[in-house]
């Protein structure tokens, strides 16, 4: 059974194929609206977030099916003390395609174990979050029309951002890519990150606390938001939550065909007079999550069903 | 020093001198009944220095765990005061059971029943993954 647990499951055809499968879907959607008639999603998210679950679940009804699930633990039998292992195999008598978000990291591995059904991680704690990350990719294809030959500026929170250490994972597989990585000392990207993935691929990078000095060189502004439950001293949170906001006059210096990307939810990171500046493309991004799900189900659905 | 030879039996043979008494915790041999001998600081041509566990019965070891501490020992399997068993060790791929993930965002925390597996994922720095969470094990020595 083909899950989806880590972006690196994806090999570089699949991530084009399902861009490519996006894109139709952009250009085409009536042509995809009942193609998972009587197919069941079933979201199961053990913490709230409802940006991930949402994105889903307009996937999913998009495509002609439909939904199932609960959006907090404590609405599942969770709460009644049942393991993530027997959840899955139940709710796997129940639909045909599982996302599955988890505050532990791992759960939905040891779900893709166990279940009869495709597993989807919509996020495991500060770990994985590989659909944020193929949202991501589509923005970048739509946006540059390729995956090589970038420099990505990543700004903001480099040290519990799961989105910062996946995106560079699934960038270290194309040709010529440079990241600038612009944060406080104290956010910094780790150790393992530049060693595990950017120094054994060869990838450039370059690391800053000013989110100006490099500003002319980027042809991606990726910011990240300072997450408060990341943190385990409010102190510490508040020091650091202001450190990088963007705002118009920081984009003076900065190329015309940028693209300036957010995983979202922002909190004050982006002035909102950048908005409609024709450089930010978060919004964009969001839309994007919708396609690139539907993509992902569709792709997983049809090699589960080759597999029966 | 005389140590009695074995019947049947278990000797762990070049064990990096200072790792028996690690070695004798973590395979819990002190719950076995039989005899067991801690040999320290024997001198060996090719180590300088080695210790040697002889365990006086015919018990199962856990083959994994000794490599994870240390891969360059061997195991004599003794029958019938014969050698009839030589082998050597080496850094196990995987462990099962063997260390335990202390990452308190790993699932491996709360998932009831669910074994504790850790991936070789650099050989030569002997580094070890959780496969859940990927956290990095501590070392054991």
């Amino acid at each position: 059974m083909r899950h989806l647990i880590d972006i690196l499951d994806l090999s570089k055809e699949e991530i084009d194929e399902l861009c490519e499968t996006a894109t139709d879907i952009i250009n085409d959607p009536d042509k995809y609206n009942e193609v998972c008639k009587h197919k069941i999603l079933a979201t199961l998210f053990f913490e709230p977030s409802t940006r991930t679950r949402l994105s889903f679940e307009s996937a999913m009804l998009s495509l002609g099916g439909e939904v199932l699930g609960f959006s907090e633990a404590q609405s599942s039998s969770a709460a009644k003390g049942e393991s993530v292992a027997d959840t899955v195999r139940t709710v796997s008598c129940y639909s045909d395609i599982i996302a599955m978000r988890h505050p532990k990291e791992g759960a939905p591995f040891v779900a893709s174990r166990v279940a009869e059904v495709p597993i989807i991680n919509a996020g495991d704690g500060g770990h994985n979050h590989p659909t944020q990350t193929l949202t991501d990719l589509l923005t970048i294809h739509r946006e540059k029309g390729r995956f090589d030959d970038l420099t990505i500026g990543v700004c903001g929170d480099l040290k519990f951002g799961r989105t910062v250490h996946s995106l560079i994972a699934a960038m270290s597989r194309y040709k010529n890519i440079k990241f600038v990585l612009i944060s406080p000392d104290e956010l910094k990207l780790p150790s393992y990150v530049k060693k595990d993935i950017m120094q054994k691929n060869g990838m450039e990078y370059y690391e800053t606390r000013d989110l100006l000095e490099k500003m002319g060189e980027l042809d991606i502004l990726y910011m990240t938001r300072v997450q408060r439950e990341r943190f385990f001293n409010e102190e510490d949170y508040l020091r650091l939550k202001d450190s990088y906001i963007l705002t118009l006059d920081k984009l003076e210096t900065a190329k015309k065909d940028l693209t300036i990307m957010h995983p979202l939810p922002r909190v004050n990171e982006i002035a909102t007079e950048v908005d409609t500046d024709p450089r930010a493309r978060y919004f964009a991004q969001v839309r994007n999550g919708r396609y690139i799900r539907m993509a992902l189900i569709l792709k997983l659905l049809k090699e589960a069903e080759n597999e029966h | 020093m005389n140590i009695d030879s074995i019947v049947n039996g278990v000797v762990i043979d070049h064990i990096s001198a200072g790792k028996a008494m690690k070695l004798y915790e973590l395979l819990g041999l002190e719950k076995l009944d039989c005899s067991v001998a801690i040999i320290k600081n024997v001198h060996s041509n090719r180590m300088g220095k080695k210790d040697i566990i002889k365990i006086d019965a015919d018990v199962p070891v856990d083959f994994d765990l000794i490599g994870y501490v240390d891969p360059d020992c061997t195991i004599n399997i003794i029958k019938n005061e014969k050698l009839i068993e030589k082998k050597t060790i080496s850094l196990p791929e995987e462990l099962h059971n063997v260390i335990f993930c202390k990452n308190p965002r790993c699932i491996t925390s709360v998932e009831r029943g669910l074994e504790h597996v850790f991936k070789l994922t650099d050989k030569k720095n002997k580094i070890y993954r959780c496969i859940y969470c990927e956290t990095k094990a501590e070392q054991v020595l």
